[in-house]
């Protein structure tokens, strides 16, 4: 096995992961401060929205992304026309199919980060002639750092190791769709046992790795 | 009052546990005091004054400009109200040091003129915290800082809730010379909300009184503490607020003579310059009367007085106020003392005064 075909299925993983986390941030940034704010009688139903891809197994979610997706779906008949491809079993496809299956991982933490920093800066900072934005970008933002963290760290880790929802909406094109997990699969089904090890061993430390840090540098501001 | 240099406020909150409906005029200088129980709604007046409540009808009217208006539809959100804000608690922000934590409402409000930020950290004595992190601070020190950073958003008035609640008495100590400082100085007018009666008759120029959510009393702060019909006001803690000159200082005896308009008064230390005006506080629990002059007494006060109002509840003791020249003073007798001494209205009496504490005007 060459470098290539190790090193090109892990690329896209963590290519994948990157821009989903990043999309992410900026999506669930909104839907978690407002879930952290509000009394509306819509936040129920929010967070089960939210939370619906921890519990749907990925193949439930990628089915009903293929329909919607495809080129005769609402979102994938819109993406053709802007774009002249198709969304399913392309890389932008795999993106927003990532960020819906990721999105409570982003979510949560975030919702718990805003929820412990309280009204009590806030209105401080108001009084100090601060907006509401302004005071969310000075005094709440800076102050959910570890929120951010948690959210950052579980979105990467959690994308990368999507298996299900990326072989639905994706598929298995080398270099469009063909993510780390996906070559794992293909190699054990052709019996290249030992590529699948590589593979694997490859994707577990990275794994570990991003989890490490996360858990270390959490710490280390506790300690602080 | 000139409606320039008022602050008028008008409210009406529903709460669960009190309904807040009030209206008054504050004035814009020196320090007003807003009195009251735990629970009398004076934490909800100053927020709705803040615009951090928002009462279903209200009016806000600061030197003639009004800043809410329920009836016109006029509202002014809470970072568009030129006021500062110290909350019970510090509220410092944790991501940033002292000195950033400061200049958060200064870069915000530069429309207001640019006040003298090294004024202001010298008059707070925070100097050499201005690099620190708020949790490197003691709880005395971050309300300072926290005081600091409310007067220099260069406000029109600040609002205080109970700034010193939070604070064990060794800490409230350390801050009260700080706002004596500030009161002295009187740049900025503050109204400042406290449930402790010490503290109102030690910094405060006006005070309001509120019970049950309404106002009972409202006027300058020796008139009001000797409203011995006011319950609130005859607890433990009653006494009243008079102003002295300084007359003489004995250096043997370590005491200052001061001339009140009621007769002289001897009070322990150098309490300033000679012909400075000072405030004393006295005790209704440190005033006891007599008949007539007593000739054999340890007490150096002892001071001619008419019975102006007698006072007494369901309990062993009575609240008599005293006219002593001009000023108003309240004893704390027993019931049974009135009875034996015979103590009427507009009797004639001496009131001893046990102990005087003596404040900067």
């Amino acid at each position: 096995m060459n470098a290539d075909t190790l090193f090109q299925p892990l690329l896209l993983s963590v290519q994948l992961a990157a821009i989903t986390t990043i999309v992410l941030m900026i999506i669930a940034t909104p839907i978690a401060w407002w879930l952290a704010q509000t009394s509306s009688r819509w936040k129920t139903l929010v967070q089960t929205t939210v939370a619906l891809p921890i519990v749907l197994p990925p193949t439930v979610m990628g089915f009903y992304l293929l329909i919607v997706l495809g080129p005769g779906g609402a979102i994938g008949s819109w993406w053709v026309e802007l774009t002249g491809n198709a969304l399913t079993f392309s890389f932008a496809g795999l993106v927003v199919a990532s960020c819906l299956y990721s999105l409570p991982f982003a979510v949560q933490p975030l919702v718990v980060g805003f929820e412990s920093l309280g009204q009590r800066n806030l209105e401080a900072a108001w009084t100090l002639g601060a907006s509401k934005i302004d005071a969310f970008f000075s005094v709440a933002l800076p102050l959910s750092v570890r929120g951010y963290l948690s959210a950052v760290v579980l979105s990467f880790a959690h994308t990368l190791g999507e298996f299900g929802v990326v072989l639905m909406v994706g598929g298995n094109i080398p270099g469009e769709t063909r993510v780390i997990s996906i070559a794992i699969y293909d190699q054990v089904e052709s019996l290249n046992y030992q590529a699948a090890h590589q593979l694997s061993a490859l994707l577990l430390v990275v794994a570990f790795i991003a989890l490490f840090s996360m858990f270390f540098v959490n710490r280390k501001w506790r300690t602080q | 009052m000139n409606a320039a240099s008022t602050v008028h406020v008008r409210y009406t909150l529903q709460r669960p546990e009190f309904t807040l409906d009030v209206e008054l005029d504050l004035p814009l200088r020196g320090i007003s005091g807003v009195f009251g129980a735990s629970g009398a709604g004076k934490t909800s007046l100053l927020r709705c004054i803040a615009g951090l409540e928002r009462p279903a009808t209200g009016k806000l009217v600061v030197a003639g400009d009004v800043w809410q208006d329920d009836e016109s539809n006029i509202w002014r959100a809470v970072h568009e109200r030129d006021i500062g804000y110290v909350f019970q608690e510090p509220r410092l922000f944790a991501h940033l040091d002292v000195r950033r934590n400061i200049e958060y409402g200064l870069r915000r409000r530069e429309h207001n003129g640019a006040p003298d930020i090294d004024h202001v950290i010298g008059l707070l004595g925070i100097e050499r915290l201005l690099g620190r992190k708020p949790d490197e601070l003691s709880g005395g020190e971050a309300q300072r800082v926290a005081i600091a950073r409310a007067l220099l958003c260069a406000p029109r008035f600040v609002l205080m809730d109970e700034p010193l609640a939070s604070l064990d008495q060794e800490r409230k100590e350390e801050i009260l010379p700080f706002l004596d400082r500030l009161h002295a100085e009187g740049d900025v007018p503050i109204i400042y909300v406290s449930h402790n009666i010490d503290e109102v008759s030690r910094l405060c120029d006006h005070l309001v009184v509120i019970d049950g959510g309404r106002v009972v009393a409202d006027g300058d702060v020796q008139s009001v503490l000797v409203r011995t019909d006011l319950p609130i006001l005859a607890g433990r803690e009653a006494g009243s607020v008079i102003q002295g000159a300084v007359e003489s200082y004995d250096d043997a005896d370590d005491l200052t003579g001061l001339r009140c308009s009621g007769g002289n008064l001897w009070v322990p230390g150098n309490a300033g310059q000679t012909g400075a005006t000072v405030r004393l506080r006295i005790r209704a629990s440190d005033v006891s009367l007599c008949r007539s002059r007593p000739d054999n007494s340890t007490i150096l006060n002892i001071v001619p007085a008419q019975v102006d109002a007698i006072e007494s509840d369901a309990g062993p003791s009575a609240l008599v106020r005293l006219a002593m020249g001009e000023d108003r003073i309240i004893a704390r007798v027993t019931r049974r003392s009135i009875r034996e001494l015979e103590l009427r209205e507009g009797d004639e009496v001496f009131a001893q005064i046990k102990s005087v504490a003596v404040r900067a005007p």
